[in-house]
């Protein structure tokens, strides 16, 4: 096991290297002068030298790379060109309701997936698997930002069960979680029930039934928890769909988070806003990946012997 | 092990199964009853071919001019005359529809078509060829990989500036590792066949047997992958179009009907419902297609 989780470790770090690279090189991509594009439309040749000058803009890349990694490991990410503030400070005040959101979004979505994929399973080729099957290849289909409009419309605007948009009360989290969760649940529900499907076939669920256990022991204890360890691993990889997704949900329901943050500053075109997000979800989307690929380890043995 | 060591890659492990060789010749007929017997996805394929239908037929079919305003109807419900209703300058929603799905089907198709050949060409030389160059291409799909789809989509739309072509781009660029990803593996099986092995010993190159022997075993994953992918591509693009940075709010896209019709979402909601509805159904159809062409084309589905 040592020696795998020292293999993905050292794997990872040229991947981080690469993308940070990249997230670097993104204010050198943008087609015109970085400098220029900061200081604005109306600034003056000597605005606009002085900002190179302070940002370092007329040194070599690779010393700017230097540099920019240096900021970044004591945490600068240089501030804001629409607002001046820190950007890591904007970050910092943004970063819990995005939290919140993801993680009850994904609370639900593996609660109901699960469910649906056992039952999917367990009355495999009957009403139910149908009914479940195409739940979840609907729930795949729908446009996220469109089932938001649709729930606030029906609870918010008609009902008025829910605030349309903020996070000011716990209320205000449920209508964007079950819009963000949707698609990962119904991954979730068609995973599951393939797992389930495999697990059942298994030597030692056949002894539970000849031994004569119970249908619901045999399900719950020994095929759930065999098909479960799968079924989380790859929540833990679909992390990364809830961070693109929150680009959306957060705009339709004006959540003050990381992913209304990155649409706004892509609107005004604040660049270092933009890059210190990129780098972000970047980071956070290897880091779950890496994690997960470690716990699978650990609870898989085939997996880190065959490495 | 040495490439592959990771469990499952970071992308989306459902999006895209590997599958084995299949013979494509001979079996089309096999196939072809298999898909039949799939009544979801059969429906499916049959809205697919309606949709373009209207697609291509769309001038010939709308029941109003699309672009025409007309201030006497601003934001009508459905009713006989207009079937969805009228939009915020009175235009024939069913009619932008119509028109739109060119549109919207256009896009989507084409980022995929890019994504497959692109994927396609990276996977079987990074699978037939090995080595440095192997290394390179699966280093570099794992750090596409490793931004979030839609992010990675954001990125290059902020770097490229908005508009549609730049959205092909972006969908394109995020679809192509997996295809990339699914045709090498593909390719690593076929190159230790024994017909590889008969061609190379007759002296063909290398060229020859990538394009005529392993590409073939290749096309039932692209097939597969290219049916998964479009619904996704639609939804991505769609999304862009939402966040404003994909189509212009006076083209007739899905996604920049249903991102104008939200300002009036309270008063109005049907100008939002319907081209929800209609990328709704078309995503649903993509995703159904694919499921039963994955069935059909997958001999551990046999059963």
């Amino acid at each position: 096991m040592g020696r795998y989780a020292l293999q993905r470790l050292l794997g990872v770090i040229p991947l981080l290297f690469v993308v940070s690279v990249l997230v670097f090189m993104f204010l050198h991509l943008i087609p015109g002068d970085p400098a220029r594009l900061i200081a604005g439309q109306d600034a003056t040749l000597e605005e606009i030298m002085g900002i190179r000058q302070q940002l370092g803009l007329d040194l070599p890349l690779w010393k700017q790379y230097v540099h920019y990694m240096s900021n970044l490991l004591s945490g600068d990410l240089g501030n804001s060109i629409q607002s001046g503030l820190a950007v890591t400070d904007m970050l910092m005040s943004r970063v819990m309701p995005t939290l919140w959101l993801t993680f009850l979004s994904m609370a639900w979505a593996l609660l109901i997936g699960l469910l649906i994929g056992v039952v999917s399973a367990v009355y495999r080729n009957r009403w139910p698997d149908y009914v479940g099957t195409l739940a979840a290849i609907s729930g795949m289909s729908v446009p996220g930002f469109w089932l938001g409009l649709v729930l606030i419309q029906i609870f918010s605007v008609e009902l008025g069960w829910f605030p349309t948009g903020g996070v000011d009360t716990w209320k205000s989290y449920i209508l964007p979680s079950i819009t963000l969760g949707m698609g990962i649940m119904s991954m979730l529900a068609r995973y599951s029930r393939s797992s389930m499907l495999e697990t059942l076939r298994e030597d030692y669920i056949r002894t539970g039934r000849a031994k004569g256990m119970r249908e619901y022991v045999v399900i719950g204890r020994h095929a759930l928890r065999n098909s479960l360890i799968q079924v989380v691993t790859v929540a833990g990889l679909q992390f990364g769909f809830l961070l693109g997704g929150s680009v959306m949900v957060e705009t339709v329901f004006s959540i003050p988070g990381l992913g209304r943050l990155l649409v706004d500053s892509i609107l005004f075109r604040d660049y270092t806003v933009i890059q210190a997000l990129l780098l972000i979800f970047a980071t956070q989307f290897i880091l779950i990946n890496l994690i997960v690929d470690l716990l699978y380890g650990v609870l898989n043995p085939k997996i880190r012997y065959s490495s | 092990m040495s490439d592959n060591s990771t469990v499952m890659g970071a992308g989306s492990p459902l999006s895209g199964e590997v599958l084995p060789p299949v013979k494509t010749k001979g079996r089309i007929g096999e196939f072809v009853s298999k898909f039949c017997r799939q009544r979801m996805s059969l429906t499916a394929a049959g809205f697919i071919v309606l949709l373009l239908l209207i697609a291509v037929f769309g001038p010939f079919l709308t029941p109003y001019n699309p672009d025409e305003a007309n201030y006497e109807v601003l934001m009508a419900g459905p009713s006989a005359d207009h079937w969805a209703g009228t939009d915020e300058y009175g235009r024939d929603i069913l009619s932008r529809l119509i028109d739109g799905t060119r549109l919207t089907l256009a896009v989507s198709l084409s980022a995929v078509f890019i994504a497959a050949v692109l994927g396609t060409i990276l996977g079987l030389l990074s699978g037939f060829y090995g080595g440095w160059l192997d290394r390179l291409i699966m280093r570099g799909s794992d750090v596409l990989f490793s931004f979030p789809d839609l992010l990675l989509a954001i990125g290059i739309v902020a770097i490229l500036g908005p508009g549609l072509s730049n959205v092909v781009i972006a969908v394109a660029v995020f679809g192509t590792p997996s295809f990339a990803r699914i045709i090498r593996s593909v390719t690593l099986s076929a190159k230790e066949t024994l017909f590889v092995e008969a061609a190379r010993s007759m002296g063909a190159k290398n060229g020859r047997i990538i394009w005529r022997h392993i590409f073939p075993e290749t096309v039932p994953s692209i097939i597969v992958n290219v049916s998964m992918k479009v619904g996704g591509a639609i939804l991505a693009a769609a999304s862009l179009s939402f966040l404003g940075m994909g189509a212009k709010t006076t083209e007739p896209d899905w996604g920049a009907m249903l991102s104008m019709g939200r300002d009036y979402l309270s008063i109005a909601p049907h100008i939002v419902y319907f081209p929800g509805i209609a990328i709704f159904l078309t995503v649903l159809a993509f995703n159904l297609v694919g499921d039963g062409l994955r069935d059909a084309l997958d001999p551990k589905m046999k059963n």
